[in-house]
């Protein structure tokens, strides 16, 4: 009985985290296409161009944040801070499986944070990228 | 009546008047801004920072917050023009001016009816309440800023802004 019961309750886990990681999965891959459509030679998303992304300082935003890491911190897992001082949530899904699940909700974050950090909106690429290092998080 | 009646229904009055008369002085008082009840408005104004009362402002500060986001404060903070409605609507309806939802009017003392004060750390009350703290405490790390509410009022998402 327990066993079934500890059975039902992983079978339960795994199709929350499957029901979770296909509306992620779609948002990815609509970035892809969406780089693919503007630049034939696009090869697919790339963790590692999404964690140099997400790592390095970069100039033409706003100067308390040269980087994602500014406000998110270096650990992916651990928890940010916003400049004012509020608790960010951990970027990486697997300490957040709930995130990058609203296409709407990622699209928001991406326009305002890319803003603050690069001085510009995020280009597909960049976007698939960064996601794509998260999931490997 | 039956006096057994009689005692409870003298006890149910009783009770309605004192909590009546709870809401009032914890309206009143400059210590207590119900909390932000809207789920969305919660969720949108308090992904950066605290979602703080909308008693904190009068409506018409509000209202030009919410059409300037973005440029808030030097941030985008910029939402979907339907999103951006439904919070306002609920801004303005528990704005510190607003009808029926407490006397909040005493936390705009000294603030012109013709001023729209979008930062609630200049509001004279706020910086008389605040007065006594130094200097040296706000550059505390764990403070970061003015508007971190909860590093010391560690009631604030309830609401309760006593000195601690």
């Amino acid at each position: 009985m327990q066993t079934l019961s500890r059975f039902m309750f992983l079978a339960a886990l795994t199709v929350m985290s499957v029901a979770q990681a296909a509306p992620r999965d779609d948002i990815l891959a609509a970035y892809a296409a969406q780089a693919k459509a503007g630049d034939a030679a696009f090869a697919g998303v790339s963790a590692v161009r999404g964690e140099a992304l997400h790592r390095d300082r970069h100039a033409g935003g706003k100067a308390d944040s040269p980087s994602c890491t500014s406000c998110h911190g270096e650990n992916t897992r651990a928890a940010g801070r916003t400049p004012v001082g509020k608790t960010i949530d951990p970027v990486a899904v697997s300490v957040a499986p709930t995130r990058y699940t609203d296409a709407a909700k990622v699209e928001k974050w991406f326009r305002r944070n890319c803003r603050e950090v690069l001085g510009r909106e995020c280009s597909a690429r960049e976007k698939g990228d960064w996601l794509a290092f998260m999931i490997t998080q | 009546m039956k006096p057994l009646i009689r005692s409870i229904a003298v006890g149910a009055a009783l009770f309605a008047v004192g909590a009546v008369m709870l809401e009032r002085a914890k309206a009143g008082s400059d210590e207590f801004f119900p909390p932000v009840t809207d789920p969305l408005t919660r969720q949108e104004c308090g992904s950066c920072h605290m979602a703080f009362p909308a008693g904190l402002l009068p409506a018409r500060s509000w209202q030009k917050m919410m059409g300037e986001l973005d440029n808030h404060f030097g941030d985008d903070a910029s939402v979907d023009a339907a999103t951006a409605r439904q919070i306002t609507t609920y801004l303005v309806a528990h704005a510190a001016d607003s009808a029926g939802y407490g006397d909040m009017r005493r936390w705009l003392r000294r603030v012109p009816a013709s001023a729209a004060p979008q930062r609630i750390t200049e509001l004279p009350k706020w910086v008389r309440e605040h007065r006594e703290v130094s200097p040296r405490e706000w550059t505390r790390k764990e403070i970061a800023s003015k508007v971190n509410c909860v590093a010391c009022h560690v009631d604030a998402e309830r609401g309760y802004f006593e000195d601690d």
